[in-house]
């Protein structure tokens, strides 16, 4: 094996010498699941779903989304600290998640991770300049005196000074903290970094300082990132391209200023509203969610919004119901799927067998609540007794799919196809694209920059 | 105290005092290590009259937790509030009071809810105990009463199939549920002011958004007042009426929200307000605050952010600044804006400025300039 070191330039894999604005990394329809640990029947969890998108040298990536949408499983499994459950991330004529060997070395060397946590992410025990010389011991970097030569050059690189070098992580503040951070992830000159929430622990002016700093760096060293945030103010400063991913999905991916400016996606469309401006006198149209997002293990069978999403389509012959008695569908949806989610302790279900009383028990008051006041037609009426009937035993799981067959549209039975949504190569996931529906911005409140 | 009647003038002229249902003066929090005293909050002052919203925003480590905790009475040993802290809720003094005589104030005045909902609810009871719990001990129900109006409270905050989930644990809620269990717990004593400590800190930006409406609501239904403890500038212009900007255990300035973001007048505000990403879009890169934020261990004869304020002069080293109006003339003519910082007021020369805070400042019977370490 030749060894690394200084005068090293050849990267090892040669999918990683592209120029930039080539594409660097090619992920296609890329899954990891956790397998549940349940002995039988256990449903894994699909915390990265099929995803696909292309990583081009040079550029900022960033993938949004809340928390459990599978960000920052994607980012740990494009760096191999996840074993992908399938397809495969292309580098070249490589595929990353089948690399071995030399090879894979060659590809850690290559992809580094800043993690978002500096407090638990730094050993404390080791000072500051063992951290970071740490991946260089590893993979055997030049001569011992080349190697604390260049954690000196990195430490003033990532603008902390010589003399930290004998320091403890404890002793820095926690801006300082990521920087030793970001150089650990620099010492092996790495093409690609994963950059997880890097800023989301700091205080907004250390937070500007380190954002930066990893901008400089990107310009002076060629680096390609990709930046996985929830905060998407940071993201809009700075990503090239960005990826909103929900449960496990892309739900749209396009230029930073352009989806900003006219999100396509309801998902991309309710996230951007949410968030507060800092302008008090800026008016608030917000598209507020329902609930919260489904669980992984059990992701719905259409579009995986559908169970939140503000401008759904409704099935062929309901157009004309009003809005709050469809609310009222939807919220009794959502209450059968919390419940069927809810676990059941074994006293309970044995007073369930025995006909005691649970607090399962209490669907009618739902139905009641929901539905009292409510003049239903016959179509929904039928569909929400026998729903009803169903989730009355106990089971929720054929009375949601009662209602999914009757009341279910577009939306709850198939997954929408990406579609092309203007001239940038912009692309969105959501039925409201096909020429038969309305867009989603014809049908929801204005959300993005332009006005 | 020369300072603070000059000070409480300046508020007096806009809205008596006596009016405002939480009236905190010279409120100085310390904490006693074997090293150092740990001058956590130190000398801050502020009202919040009924039904208004008060915004604390500063960095970690600024003060803005530790505000909130000695207002509920929850500073412990090893910290301390100095004798010269005054917290008037309702008109009744709260420092000095017993514990016991503290419980009544909790439950039935003030309640509060932290950042992180998981840590604020106990995993071993339901739910539905722990809000029981607080109406039994607040309002004296209990049985199926209890149970009937904890129920009604989770459905006043927003979750759906309240009947069964009040008899589930909080790890079966996800984190806004839980968030929104807290709220109906510290709702349960029907208290006047809410107290919430970066309650969506935690949160995804989606369920935040849902907090926030909720929050809003209640506080619309209940005629409550809020201190909003937040770091996040963007929730400051959206749920407050008017903010206080905290620096190292002090506030540096205090306005009315829309004054606040259009007119910042301390260069710590603008620093802070100029620093958030999205106010600069297009700029290629962010202006930063330059260093981190100091720990306040010594009283202050300095400013404490001189050291990183890029319009610092050689007073500010010297002389530490006390708040003056610092309104300008579009502003309302009460917009009660206040700044502490030696460049105001404006209309002075800056010997004049320096000269005046250095006055203010001045402990009682003093008039040296230099004696500011006899509060110790």
């Amino acid at each position: 094996m030749s060894r690394p070191g200084p005068e090293r330039t050849a990267t090892g894999l040669a999918g990683l010498d592209c120029d930039p604005g080539e594409t660097l990394l090619s992920v296609r329809d890329l899954r990891t699941y956790y397998e549940s640990g349940d002995l039988i029947g256990g449903q894994p969890v699909k915390a990265v779903d099929g995803v696909s998108f292309d990583v081009k040298k040079g550029e900022t990536l960033g993938i949004v989304g809340e928390s459990g949408c599978g960000k920052t499983t994607l980012g740990r499994t494009l760096v191999r600290l996840e074993a992908a459950t399938g397809g495969e991330v292309r580098v070249g004529d490589d595929d990353v998640t089948q690399l071995s060997g030399e090879d894979l070395q060659a590809w850690r060397r290559n992809a580094q991770v800043v993690f978002q946590d500096p407090e638990s992410s730094l050993n404390d025990r080791m000072t500051v300049g063992e951290i970071v010389r740490e991946p260089l011991d590893v993979h055997d970097w030049g001569t011992p005196a080349e190697r604390r030569a260049r954690v000196r050059s990195l430490l003033e690189k990532v603008g902390l000074q010589e003399e930290h070098y004998y320091r403890y992580p404890h002793q820095f503040s926690g801006g300082q903290r990521q920087r030793v951070g970001i150089a650990r992830a620099l010492a092996l000159e790495p093409e690609f970094v994963v950059l997880d929430e890097p800023v989301s622990a700091l205080d907004v002016s250390v937070q500007a300082q380190i954002l930066n700093l990893l901008m400089d760096l990107q310009e002076e060293l060629g680096l390609t990132y990709l930046f996985i945030a929830h905060d998407l103010s940071v993201v809009e400063h700075i990503c090239d391209r960005v990826a909103v991913m929900y449960l496990g999905n892309v739900m749209e991916l396009g230029p930073t200023e352009e989806l900003f400016e006219d999100p396509a996606n309801p998902y991309t469309r309710a996230l951007l509203s949410a968030v507060p401006e800092p302008d008090p006198t800026a008016e608030i149209d917000r598209m507020t969610l329902r609930g919260t997002p489904p669980s992984p293990r059990d992701p719905p069978q259409g579009c995986p919004f559908s169970t939140r999403c503000p401008v759904k389509i409704r099935p062929e012959g309901f157009e004309d119901v009003d809005d709050e008695t469809w609310e009222a569908i939807e919220v009794f949806r959502e209450t059968l799927r919390a419940r069927s989610r809810a676990e059941r302790s074994l006293s309970e279900q044995a007073r369930e067998f025995l006909g005691f009383e649970t607090r399962f028990a209490t669907v009618d008051e739902v139905v009641e609540e929901l539905f009292a006041d409510r003049e239903l037609p016959g179509s929904i009426r039928e569909p929400v007794d026998r729903a009803t009937d169903l989730a009355r035993d106990g089971d929720e799981a054929p009375a949601l799919d009662h209602l999914r067959e009757e009341l279910g549209s577009v939306c709850d039975h198939e997954p929408p196809a990406a579609h092309g949504v203007d001239a940038t190569a912009r692309e969105s996931r959501c039925h409201r694209h096909d020429d038969e529906y309305e867009e989603p911005a014809a049908v929801g409140p204005s959300v993005g920059d332009a006005e | 105290m020369v300072a603070d009647s000059s000070r409480s003038d300046a508020g007096t002229a806009a809205e008596p005092a006596d009016d405002r249902l939480l009236e905190v003066e010279n409120l100085q929090t310390v904490f006693h290590t074997e090293r150092e005293t740990i001058r956590a909050v130190d000398g801050i002052s502020f009202g919040i009259a009924e039904g208004e919203t008060l915004g604390l925003v500063g960095e970690s480590g600024s003060g803005k937790s530790v505000t909130a905790r000695s207002i509920m009475g929850l500073v412990d040993s090893p910290g301390e509030l100095l004798p010269d802290s005054s917290i008037r809720f309702d008109g009744r003094e709260l420092t000095g009071l017993s514990e016991t005589q503290y419980e009544s104030v909790r439950g039935g005045g003030v309640a509060m809810v932290f950042q992180d909902p998981l840590s604020t609810l106990n995993p071993v009871y339901t739910v539905g105990n722990q809000i029981e719990e607080a109406l039994s001990l607040h309002r004296g129900l209990s049985g199926l009463e209890a149970t009937e109006k904890a129920i009604e409270l989770l459905e006043d905050v927003g979750i759906p199939d309240a009947a069964r989930r009040v008899s589930e644990y909080p790890h079966e809620f996800s984190g806004g549920m839980r968030q929104r269990a807290v709220i109906a717990m510290a709702l349960a004593c029907d208290p006047d002011l809410l107290i919430c400590d970066e309650p969506t800190t935690a949160l995804d930006v989606t369920i935040q958004a849902q907090i926030l409406e909720l929050l809003a609501d209640l506080q619309e239904e209940h005629g409550l007042s809020i201190l909003f403890i937040t770091h996040d500038m963007g929730v400051i212009a959206e749920v407050c009426d008017r903010v206080a900007v905290m620096y190292a255990g002090e506030v540096v300035e205090q306005a009315p929200v829309v004054e606040l973001f259009e007119n910042p007048r301390h260069p710590y505000t603008r620093g802070l307000l100029r620093s958030i990403p999205s106010t600069q879009r297009g700029a290629d890169r962010l202006e930063t605050i330059e260093g981190e934020v100091p720990t306040p261990n010594a009283p202050a004869t300095d400013c404490r952010f001189a050291p990183r304020c890029p319009e610092a002069f050689d007073a500010c080293r010297e002389v530490h600044p006390e708040p003056v109006p610092v309104a300008t003339e579009t502003a309302d003519a009460d917009a009660d804006h206040t700044a502490a910082c030696l460049l105001y007021p404006e209309d002075e020369t800056r010997e004049q400025a320096v000269d005046r805070h250095a006055i203010e400042d001045a402990p009682p019977g003093a008039g040296a300039v230099d004696s500011g370490g006899e509060s110790r």
